[in-house]
């Protein structure tokens, strides 16, 4: 059984999504499955058959940053980048549900996103700044 | 050498109790993956022949039955916190399945695996203990129904045969006026598995407790129903004496040990002092009505 995590890295060489823990806490293979976001490293890619799935390389647009990237960017929300794909990809889900999300939502939407840089103000002032301008990031 | 596991993945009940009733002790049930694939990344899950029960629809869904709930095994715990029939009459679940993994396993982890992979650490089994609910057991010889309180045997064993599969659980709704109520203890509110965890349900009658029933986990090597604490309550006057009572009997009922997440100790104090809490939610409630 092979997961999605696998797949995606070495088959598709879609290496943007990281393996941190491998077991389902730390979120940094987080991606999205049928609008719904999870840990790649616990779903057998022969559960995703004819699923649409969205990785952190999905979110550029015509080769730019998206609204959510640049506000990453711009708020200092990456520092090593290893938690960075995947806290991009929980917040896009979050904001795909919630387009004003208040800083508690925020909160509860990555906690299954651990970051050891940045102390985690700087990722939430970035999907705050990003959740101003909506029509930049869907 | 070892073999390369095989993966059956049937798009019907029928298929997997077929597939069940043909090499049932070599099939490893997966739904959601959330506790399975954690053990085979860490390889020490055994080369084995997996039956993948994902896209089985027909164990997905809540449905109405009167007097209670029928939770299909597939059921997400994002599913049961956004479903307006959970919120209404079984709101400690909803209060449980926030409290589990965050949301990417919220996503995918199933109650029916909560229920089959049998920790006693799992957070939505004191609510099924509480509630007094029911499972529904199928196999190609039939269905079975099974009480909740019934399903475990021993530290991670249940009463389910090799060929059957849990399909649904049965949960009644809490009745008007019965307080429900939800706690984990744990190092934090998301990613954490619990140190304890108690759901209890009470209806008062004035100022008695007319019926209460508590569920606990983490404390003992199956979820537990705390019977002689119960035993004490029901009946009697709630006041601060008897919740001291209940407080110090619970912490004695109960048989923790020390483990990598909390000690023997520590499980039997917070587990009166979270019993205490609901009481005193329970007085607070009727003092201000």
């Amino acid at each position: 059984m092979r997961r999605l995590l696998d797949v995606l890295r070495e088959d598709l060489r879609l290496t943007g999504t990281k393996e941190g823990c491998g077991e389902g806490e730390c979120g940094a293979c987080s991606v999205i499955v049928d609008g719904e976001v999870i840990n790649s490293c616990l779903v057998p890619v022969c559960q995703t058959q004819k699923a649409q799935i969205l990785t952190v390389e999905g979110l550029a647009m015509d080769g730019r940053l998206n609204g959510l990237q640049q506000a990453f960017l711009e708020c200092g929300g990456a520092q090593c980048g290893i938690c960075t794909p995947g806290m991009l990809i929980a917040a896009r889900a979050l904001l795909e549900a919630n387009a004003q999300p208040s800083r508690d939502e925020i909160k509860e939407a990555i906690a299954g996103n651990l970051c050891r840089c940045t102390g985690y103000v700087k990722i939430i002032d970035a999907i705050e700044q990003a959740a101003t301008a909506p029509a930049q990031i869907l | 050498m070892r073999q390369t596991p095989t993966v059956q993945s049937p798009l019907t009940l029928n298929e997997i109790y077929a597939a069940l009733a043909e090499c049932a002790g070599d099939l490893k049930i997966i739904a959601g993956g959330t506790d399975l694939m954690v053990l085979a990344n860490a390889h020490q899950l055994e080369a084995s022949n997996f039956l993948d029960i994902w896209r089985v629809d027909e164990l997905r869904g809540i449905s109405d039955e009167g007097d209670a709930l029928r939770i299909g095994a597939l059921t997400t715990y994002t599913q049961l916190i956004r479903a307006p029939l959970i919120q209404q009459f079984i709101p400690a679940l909803v209060a449980a399945s926030r409290t589990i993994g965050a949301v990417q396993i919220q996503n995918r982890g199933t109650l029916g695996g909560n229920i089959v992979n049998a920790s006693p650490a799992g957070d939505s089994l004191p609510v099924l203990a509480a509630y007094d609910a029911a499972l529904e057991i199928g196999s190609q010889r039939g269905t079975r129904r099974v009480a909740f309180n019934e399903f475990y045997t021993g530290y991670r064993r249940t009463v389910l045969a090799a060929d059957e599969l849990v399909i649904a659980a049965r949960v009644p709704k809490v009745k008007a006026g019965e307080r429900d109520f939800f706690c984990k203890v744990g190092t934090r509110r998301a990613q954490a598995i619990s140190k304890i965890v108690m759901s209890a349900k009470a209806q008062m009658n004035a100022a008695s407790i007319a019926s209460i029933q508590i569920g606990i986990g983490s404390v003992a090597p199956t979820v537990m129903r705390a019977t002689q604490t119960e035993a004490l309550l029901v009946g009697a006057t709630l006041t601060p004496d008897l919740i001291e009572q209940a407080r110090q009997m619970i912490a004695n009922e109960v048989t923790p040990i020390t483990d990598l997440r909390s000690t023997e100790h520590y499980r039997r104090s917070v587990t009166g002092n979270v019993l205490t809490k609901f009481l005193r939610q329970i007085i607070e409630g009727a003092e201000a009505r």
